[in-house]
């Protein structure tokens, strides 16, 4: 479980985190919604210790980020597994070589056990014949995939993800989420994504946290979304007519 | 000021460069692709400009040398000195400056701008010394073999500009460079190199990882570096020969 308490950030004087405070749960999928400039790329920066917070807490089990030594934080950082926007991928290696960076990088392992290991995750990504292949070759959906399977090669506690569905059909889309989420189930990890993809929000979206000017203004389950009052929620998740008529059925159904 | 910052960054950048690898199994395996990718892929253009310049120093010295006082072998004994102290050691700096800069400023630009050192760093991974150390590490060891072997180059090319062109005897410009060598001079070419391999390796590094943006400032991040290694190269070889020669 991550904890966040009264989260601050700002950048040359102009505040972009006032006071955040909530938390993500083990064993499901969290979700950080908001529109653009809300925030949600730099609260996940701060999560990820990528920024450093001008005040609060972020607590990893127990482990308070920002008060940890570097040897300890080295250790949590081992525990993290993340999913970049654009999969961040390292272009000079190959599928194989990725996914394998981070055993080469931390840990003993024989070149056969980590070859053992890459092929576990890779067949869990679905992608089993392409290790030879390098990132510029892959379409956008495959190289999620890849970005998944080297954020799960460490069997991390924690999984990150900043929008995994951007730039994906919808199809591919729903690929990727449920795979996160299976992951997520079978691993029994923390795991946050960040997005503003409406039908990944309502697919596996177990907690959802929504900002809006740097500001927590509502949080909740996918269930209770379809329920909410809240006005600022209410126009931002159904600002498209497709959502507007869901709502209007969902809400029909309940009375 | 504005500069002084830029110093200051560097320096501070560089104290994370220099420590010891994370992992010497990765680091081992860097290293040589920083090998290929810096040091033998860059042979074929150092030894064409060597061989051109050398022949051009040679026939531009014969074609000065009019009057009869000046004895022919002085071709030889000038293409050698000019090799050796200057163009091989500098003006191949500047050259690979100009290629290897740019690469490395736009491959470590780009990574940036891909999320790809911020994946790094997430892993727990110092992403300077990671990326940075291999490259120097590299230079300073490819580079010196690559200017001794610019020098050979450049005074075979004035050897053979001789047979092509009859300006000159090739005795007399055979007996012009064993005419008083000098070992030291050697060396000032290699301590000069070792001091430039390490600026080519950091300077468009330093311009490379703290690029803002995206594929236009990486452009812009790649030509900076260019020109400021150029410069520092530049500067440095005018203090260097200062210090080392005077």
């Amino acid at each position: 479980m991550i904890t966040v308490e009264n989260l601050q950030k700002s950048f040359q004087g102009i505040p972009v985190l006032k006071g955040i405070s909530t938390t993500f749960e083990k064993g499901k999928t969290n979700m950080i919604i908001g529109q653009s400039g809300s925030g949600k790329t730099v609260f996940l920066k701060c999560l990820l210790g990528l920024h450093q917070p001008e005040s609060g807490i972020i607590d990893f089990d127990g482990r308070h980020q920002h008060k940890l030594s570097i040897k300890a934080q080295r250790q949590l950082r081992k525990e993290i597994g993340m999913v970049f926007q654009g999969g961040a991928l390292y272009d000079s290696l190959t599928v194989e070589e990725n996914v394998m960076f981070p055993l080469k990088m931390f840990t003993s392992q024989s070149y056969k056990e980590m070859l053992d290991r890459v092929h576990v995750v890779l067949n869990r990504v679905n992608l089993e014949n392409i290790t030879g292949k390098f990132p510029s070759e892959l379409s956008g959906g495959m190289q999620k995939r890849v970005a998944i399977a080297r954020a799960i090669v460490m069997n991390p506690r924690y999984l990150f993800c900043d929008e995994p569905n951007s730039g994906l059909d919808p199809k591919t889309a729903i690929v990727i989420d449920n795979l996160i989420q299976e992951i997520t189930k079978e691993y029994d990890i923390t795991t946050v994504i960040n997005s503003h993809d409406m039908n990944s929000v309502m697919e596996i979206g177990e907690k959802i946290v929504f900002l809006k000017d740097g500001v927590k203004a509502w949080e909740g389950s996918n269930k209770e979304i379809f329920k909410t009052e809240n006005d600022t929620v209410v126009d931002f998740v159904y600002s498209s007519n497709l959502f507007k008529k869901v709502r209007e059925i969902s809400l029909k159904e309940t009375k | 000021m504005y500069y002084l910052t830029h110093i200051g960054h560097y320096f501070i950048m560089l104290k994370q460069v220099l420590k010891k690898p994370q992992n010497w199994r990765v680091f081992r395996e860097s290293l040589f692709r920083e090998l290929e990718d810096l040091g033998t892929k860059s042979l074929g253009i150092i030894a064409f400009i060597s061989f051109f310049v050398g022949g051009v120093i040679a026939i531009q010295t014969a074609l000065n040398v009019d009057s009869p006082f000046i004895p022919k072998y002085l071709i030889g004994f000038v293409t050698k000195r000019s090799m050796i102290i200057e163009f091989a050691p500098t003006f191949m700096s500047v050259i690979l400056a100009g290629k290897v800069g740019s690469y490395i400023a736009s491959s470590i630009g780009t990574m940036r701008v891909t999320e790809q050192i911020d994946a790094l760093e997430v892993m727990g991974i110092n992403s300077l010394n990671y990326l940075i150390f291999p490259k120097i590490t590299a230079t300073l060891l490819f580079y010196p073999l690559v200017i001794l072997l610019s020098m050979f180059l450049g005074i075979v090319g004035g050897y053979c500009a001789g047979i092509i062109t009859e300006k000159f005897y090739t005795e007399d410009f055979l007996y012009g460079l064993r005419l008083d060598f000098d070992p030291y001079l050697v060396s000032y070419a290699m301590i000069k190199t070792l001091v430039f391999a390490f600026v080519i390796a950091t300077v468009p590094a330093y311009h490379g990882y703290f690029v803002k943006g995206g594929a236009l400032e990486v452009g812009r991040a790649s030509t900076r570096a260019v020109v400021w290694t150029s410069i520092v190269i530049i500067l440095l070889n005018y203090f260097l020969t200062q210090m080392l020669l005077s």
